[in-house]
């Protein structure tokens, strides 16, 4: 494993397989009486987050103290984008305290490498901007993985705002990696230019998209990140393309659906779709605890070179 | 390198353990076997099949993985991590009394790292240690209640167990480092 996770490029197929593996052990901890083991003891990880999350902060919190390591959170509530400077200092100040790890989540692309070139500290990019969301990857792999045994040769379509989507990057890279036929669809407006040389197909209808798959993936209209109009109203949005039960009987008659969180149900998903038979959403939330654990054992260790 | 057990003394060792636990323990219900990962996973297996084979009694077995317990873990960060594997005990194991085996006792940092995790799953009501193999040089305090065999051992040696499940043949052997 290298210094840091910042992206899905960072690790090796057999990196994505170790951290997965790690993982399923890990789940086991969570079922125990008493939920914890001393893995990490005597290790500070600071959770660093400049945008709003209840999700990955709490996961992640849970992880850590699942490995008894001390915790720390820092949550700077503000959606502006913060100067360069700003957080390299706020960086420094915390590095100046011996942290081992910090878990950042940042609405700049990038931040966590900015972070990764200045501090000791191990990064664990938990979501940075428009770029990647490494460790949400990982989790919903292992979901797949847990329901159709490997991800080779799955269909798996990625329906929605594809633009504003750094949980699209993190996993059309590590899909691809595994073998998966990835599928990424939403409006015109939203797909990121480029986006087919990914090695992804990219289509504008959900039933082309959807249709056979495997694996139904909806991501979030992210409006808090939009400064235009990229389409005319959210229920012509939910028309065009909500995830609703005709077109889910369109994929595999096993599909699994999926969402990272937090659902707008009505845009992009039907509130009895998200709540259906073939919904894993909730799933996908109690691993990403054992993920996180998985994670934050393996970058605790040595890196090649050491 | 020299053979210490073959495979047909490593099989006639286990039964003969097996008839050890059984005259040890008047009441099989409450005893358990959990073998530390890997290979005390098997021999407990076949521990548990020999006392079958005797009474009929089925003893219930379960797998621990004592990785995240280690006490050198974190001190040296150099290379990759060691592997974690799955712990899977699917019985409680309060008020039991639990056979924990393995396949070789040396330092008994494994086995310590072992009691802490058992601990951590109830509060069985005693812990009985069973090897295959005490090869001695111990650095805690710790005895193994059944052993299958005494092999005097220096520190410039290693013990390699190897089991018909994991490794396709079963055989224990002494090699010089």
């Amino acid at each position: 494993m290298k210094k840091d996770l910042l992206s899905i490029a960072d690790l090796s197929r057999d990196e994505i397989t170790l951290i997965l593996d790690t993982a399923e052990a890990m789940r086991e901890i969570g079922q125990r009486p008493i939920k914890k083991v001393p893995t990490l003891r005597g290790k500070t990880v600071v959770n660093l987050f400049y945008e709003p999350s209840t999700r990955t902060r709490t996961s992640f919190e849970i992880a850590e103290k699942r490995l008894s390591a001390d915790t720390l959170n820092i949550a700077v509530a503000s959606s502006s984008v913060l100067k360069g400077e700003t957080l390299a200092d706020t960086a420094l100040n915390i590095e100046a305290m011996q942290p081992d790890m910090i878990v950042l989540r940042h609405a700049s692309s990038g931040a966590g490498h900015l972070l990764s070139r200045i501090c000791r500290s191990r990064i664990i990019n938990a979501g940075d901007g428009m770029h990647e969301h490494p460790t949400q990857a990982l989790l919903d792999a292992f979901t797949i993985r847990e329901h159709k045994r490997s991800l080779g040769g799955l269909k798996i379509a990625i329906v929605g705002d594809l633009l504003h989507s750094r949980v699209l990057r993190s996993n059309v890279r590590l899909q691809t990696a595994l073998g998966a036929e990835v599928w990424a669809c939403g409006p015109a407006t939203l797909v990121p230019p480029g986006l087919d040389r990914l090695g992804v197909r990219v289509s504008t209808s959900v039933d082309e998209a959807v249709e056979g798959a495997d694996v139904v993936m909806m991501l979030r209209i992210q409006q808090e990140r939009m400064s235009g109009a990229f389409f005319p109203s959210l229920r012509e949005y939910f028309n065009t393309f909500g995830l609703t039960s005709a077109r889910v009987a369109r994929a595999k008659p096993d599909v699994i659906i999926m969402h990272p969180g937090p659902m707008n149900r009505g845009v992009e998903i039907a509130s009895d779709v998200a709540d259906g038979p073939y919904s894993v959403i909730l799933e996908q939330v109690a691993n990403g605890v054992a993920v996180r654990m998985a994670v934050l054992y393996l970058l605790a260790g040595g890196q090649e070179g050491d | 390198m020299a053979v210490v057990l073959d495979a047909d003394r490593i099989g006639r060792t286990l039964t003969r353990i097996a008839h050890e636990i059984l005259e040890r323990n008047r009441t099989l219900d409450e005893l358990a076997l959990i073998g530390i990962r890997t290979r005390g996973v098997p021999i407990a297996r076949r521990i548990a099949r020999a006392i079958h084979d005797v009474n009929g009694h089925d003893i219930p077995t379960g797998a621990l993985d004592i990785t995240l317990y280690r006490d050198d873990l974190m001190r040296h960060p150099v290379g990759a991590q060691p592997l974690v594997r799955r712990t899977e005990i699917p019985f409680s194991i309060d008020d039991r009394r639990i056979l924990l085996v393995d396949d070789v006792l040396y330092t008994g940092r494994t086995i310590r790292a072992a009691l802490d995790a058992l601990i951590e799953f109830g509060r069985p009501r005693a812990i009985q240690l069973v090897v295959l193999v005490d090869r001695g040089h111990r650095e805690l305090p710790i005895k193994a209640d059944y052993v299958g065999k005494n092999v005097p051992t220096s520190l410039s040696q290693s013990v390699q167990v190897h089991l018909d499940e994991i490794d396709g043949r079963d055989e224990v052997e002494i090699r010089e480092s």
